[in-house]
């Protein structure tokens, strides 16, 4: 176990150096000069432009460029935008957001998800599993910006039940409208991996014979069955934080969230590769340890998979 | 100039427009509840600013609209879009137009409570006009004597191996101080419309504080506007409150103003149909079909008129574009009525005139080329030989201008059969690299606010020889004759009658086709009884009543 985990986290170092050279490198080919559009209708005045290159070494080549950038971070220096705001002010402020609504989103979709995914794998063919297959092929279809704004627009500013933006200090109750928008696709997929994941384990042999042993029905369920079934539900939520974090950008623009798809998508309009390897450096290490965190847990949910 | 840099594309977005330094209000007294009003305190949307707040350096609305309340200049632009008063100046004195004595109020106070004194507008303009300290307005000192020796040029432009010589001087010479609340400025030429220029925020005084650390200043900037600086929090709130100090005119009548930064402007218009958001400068386009928004607001709706012409220009170094017949054919084969009608649903006025018609000294109506006329625009295409191959009209697909680009195209397809067709370059960035580089093969979207209110900021920028803005290259030394007249005319109305001259001989050339007049529709909350906007419709918030 110790020996896998080691070499595990050996292969983090050379996934995170290729993955933060090729988005340095693609900001860097995004098409445009990041000074030509700054000043509107008219060019800006070559002082400004001058000042600017040579402040952020934009005459380099993108090797200097992208070695300068990896030697000042490790040295735990993220650099500044083009507006002279620390990066690394900028992820500490907007990851916290982005991961509240993220952690807000993945427990609504495991909740309601794995529910819906028990009950209809157990009484297959019912009214429930109906309603809940036919919901879920709803939720998947629709694109998540057309959730976002009719739920907005009715819950929010036609029923004013909630507030239809979030408001600064993000309180939970506020969340759970767009956690629920944002995690609404994967909760549909969640629901259906676990229902037929149940329905099938629930013809395997240690269920007959925990049933047969006269084990009473929430035991073999909750115990024997559920156990052998999140497999598959535990490998889709733990990427799934990943996801839900770097895809907010749809849902943080509807509800007014200051998280990182924002400052990602800004940064690459205005290329400013410094920030958006910032910020991406970040989520591809929450990937990693999510999915280093998820094949750990297999371990713990089967007994049969084992890690020398 | 300044630039709107929403993400999402409202009508009036599309990084495009140059915009003015207002924040002026004849304030009356009535309706509203002053009680309710003075410790009152309102909610508005915003845009994060792109650069720290220093007024020589902001040149996009998002920013520029704070700057326009934390400061108050020489003179101000009154909201009906008059000619500019004085506001911290007493007088501007002059006899030939070159040299200008001017005079400012005694004992007006910064927000840190130091007294406003000559010399805060002339370190602030030399550090302004200095090259190396990269302020994106620094072009704006360019009249004043001395410029040159503190502004150099880059040899071979900034992408070259060249850096541009260090700069001889580090004040203008131009600039003299002669007490406390005297200064003269001496310019390199007579220019009459100088006075005007005096409201924008690259004129703005600064106080001794920022010149030790202007990075530090930006963060937390200090002026001597009626509005004051409380804090900032990137992406999210910049929080402003009123500034009891404040002698120059009305004080603000509420208490604190609270500007919320949103990415998404149907975020901010939900907030303000409900409630939780007390103003909305412009609302989403998608409220606009139909007269949504109309519905929704009721009375508390606002349609203005804002100075923008919406223009599609012509890269006059192309050999293709350098017939004037043609050039006037494809501009009156365009239906700007319909478009303005079926596109922008009545809330754009269709362009008949070259420079907008809200600004002092333009004349409405003024451009012939303006009109519909299908037949005449098929002679002059006979005449001029025709047009071989694809019209490209480009713009930037980042912002809403597909459909009214698309449109155009059409017009000019069926009424001239030239192949014409809109083409959307992805983003602004590199569609002005294009453009600015002299690249463009075909006709393009272009747009203009004024900086000042004044005819000369539609002419000189725009159809002079080596204007900041004239991207197509339009040359004519009569009109360049005309325009450098009529900017060192003694008085504005000489210089008025002269840039009207000038501007029959542009009318003459087509250099460029003005399409549309700009219009604003604005929303406030149920919470405010009385407000106005200013000359470029931005929310004046000295007029602001609970």
């Amino acid at each position: 176990m110790g020996r896998y985990l080691l070499r595990r986290l050996l292969q983090l170092v050379p996934v995170f150096i290729g993955t933060t050279f090729l988005i340095y490198w693609l900001v860097w080919s995004v098409p445009g000069d990041p000074f030509a559009g700054k000043c509107g209708d008219r060019p800006c005045p070559d002082n400004y432009v001058a000042v600017m290159t040579e402040k952020y070494h934009l005459n380099d080549s993108i090797w200097v460029q992208y070695a300068t950038y990896m030697k000042n971070l490790f040295q735990g220096d993220f650099g500044t935008t083009f507006s002279g705001r620390e990066i690394s002010d900028i992820i500490m402020t907007s990851y916290p957001n982005t991961l509240k609504l993220a952690v807000v989103a993945l427990s609504i979709e495991a909740i309601i998800g794995l529910s819906a995914g028990v009950l209809t794998g157990l009484r297959r063919n019912g009214f429930l599993d109906n309603l809940v297959l036919i919901s879920t092929l709803f939720l998947i279809a629709l694109p998540v910006f057309v959730i976002g704004f009719v739920l907005q627009w009715l819950i929010g500013v036609k029923l004013g039940i909630v507030r239809p933006t979030v408001s600064n200090d993000m309180p939970i109750t506020e969340l759970l409208l767009p956690g629920f928008v944002l995690g609404s696709a994967s909760m549909a997929y969640i629901a259906r991996v676990a229902r037929t994941s149940i329905a099938e384990n629930r013809r395997a042999d240690y269920v007959r014979t925990a049933i047969a042993k006269g084990l009473p029905m929430r035991r073999v369920v909750g115990v024997h069955l559920l156990r052998n079934s999140l497999i598959p539900v535990v490998t889709l939520l733990g990427t799934d934080l990943g996801a839900l974090m770097g895809g907010a950008i749809v849902t943080e623009g509807i509800f007014g969230i200051n998280g990182i798809g924002r400052q990602v998508l800004r940064a690459i309009v205005t290329k400013q590769s410094a920030t958006v390897v910032g910020i991406v450096v970040v989520l591809v290490l929450v990937y990693l340890v999510m999915n280093l965190l998820v094949d750990l847990l297999y371990a713990a949910l089967d007994p049969r998979i084992r890690y020398e | 100039m300044r630039v709107s840099k929403r993400a999402s594309g409202a009508l009036a977005v599309g990084a495009a427009f140059a915009l003015v330094a207002s924040g002026c209000s004849s304030g009356n007294n009535d309706g509203g509840d002053a009680g309710a009003s003075k410790d009152g305190a309102i909610v508005i949307d915003g845009t994060q600013p792109e650069n720290p707040l220093v007024p020589a350096n902001t040149t996009e609305t998002g920013g520029g609209k704070i700057i326009d309340w934390l400061f108050t200049g020489l003179v101000e632009y009154p909201n009906n879009g008059g000619a500019p008063q004085n506001a911290l100046a007493e007088s501007i004195d002059t006899k030939d137009s070159k040299v200008f004595t001017i005079k400012i109020k005694p004992n007006t106070k910064f927000h840190d409570g130091t007294t406003v004194k000559a010399e805060n507008f002339t370190k602030a303009w030399n550090w302004a006009a200095y090259g190396p300290s990269g302020a994106q307005n620094a072009s704006f000192f360019s009249d004043i004597q001395g410029f040159g020796d503190v502004f150099t040029e880059d040899p071979d432009g900034p992408d070259g191996p060249k850096k541009a010589p260090e700069p001889k001087a580090k004040e203008m010479s131009g600039l003299k101080v002669i007490d406390d609340t005297t200064f003269e400025v001496t310019l390199s030429a007579p220019t009459a419309v100088f006075p005007t220029k005096l409201g924008y925020s690259a004129f703005m005084p600064l106080p001794d504080v920022f010149f030790a650390d202007p990075a530090k200043f930006g963060k937390n900037p200090i002026g001597n506007g009626p509005v004051k600086f409380v804090s900032w929090q990137d992406d999210v709130e910049i929080k402003l409150t009123r500034f009891d100090d404040y002698s120059l005119r009305d004080k603000m009548k509420i208490k604190d103003v609270t500007v919320k930064i949103y990415q998404d402007d149907t975020a901010a218009y939900n907030d303000l149909v409900s409630g939780n958001l007390d103003f909305q400068q412009q609302v989403p386009v998608s409220s606009l079909a139909g007269e949504k928004w109309k519905n929704d607001l009721g009375d508390r709706a606002i349609a203005s008129t804002t100075p923008t012409t919406g223009i599609i220009a012509f890269p006059i170094y192309d050999k293709r574009f350098q017939n004037k017949d043609l050039r006037r054919a494809i501009s009156l084969s365009i239906n700007r009525q319909e478009i303005t009608d079926k596109i922008f649903f009545g809330n754009r006025k269709p362009a008949d005139s070259w420079a907008n018609p809200l600004t002092p000294g333009a004349e409405p109506g003024n451009c012939t080329a303006c009109k519909f006329d299908p037949e005449q625009a098929k002679q002059l295409l006979a005449k001029a030989g025709g047009f071989k191959g694809k019209l490209t009209l480009s713009y930037n697909a980042d912002a809403s201008h597909k459909e009214w680009m698309e449109a155009v195209a059409q017009q000019i397809k069926t009424n001239l059969g030239i192949d014409a067709v809109a083409v959307g370059v992805p983003t602004f960035a590199v569609f002005r690299q294009n453009i600015n580089a002299h690249k463009m093969t075909g006709a393009y979207r272009a747009g203009w606010q004024q900086d000042y209110p004044d005819v000369e900021n539609w002419i000189n920028p725009l159809y002079v020889t080596g204007g900041s803005s004239n991207d197509g290259l339009y040359s004519n030394p009569e009109v360049d004759a005309l325009a450098k007249e009529a900017s060192s005319a003694p008085s504005i109305e000489e210089s008025h009658k002269k840039f009207a001259e000038a501007v029959k001989i542009i009318d003459q050339d087509v250099p460029s086709m003005p399409i549309y007049f700009g219009g604003q529709q604005s929303g406030h909350s149920e919470k405010i009884k009385k407000m106005e906007l200013s000359n470029v419709g931005e929310l004046d918030i000295t007029s602001v009543e609970l």
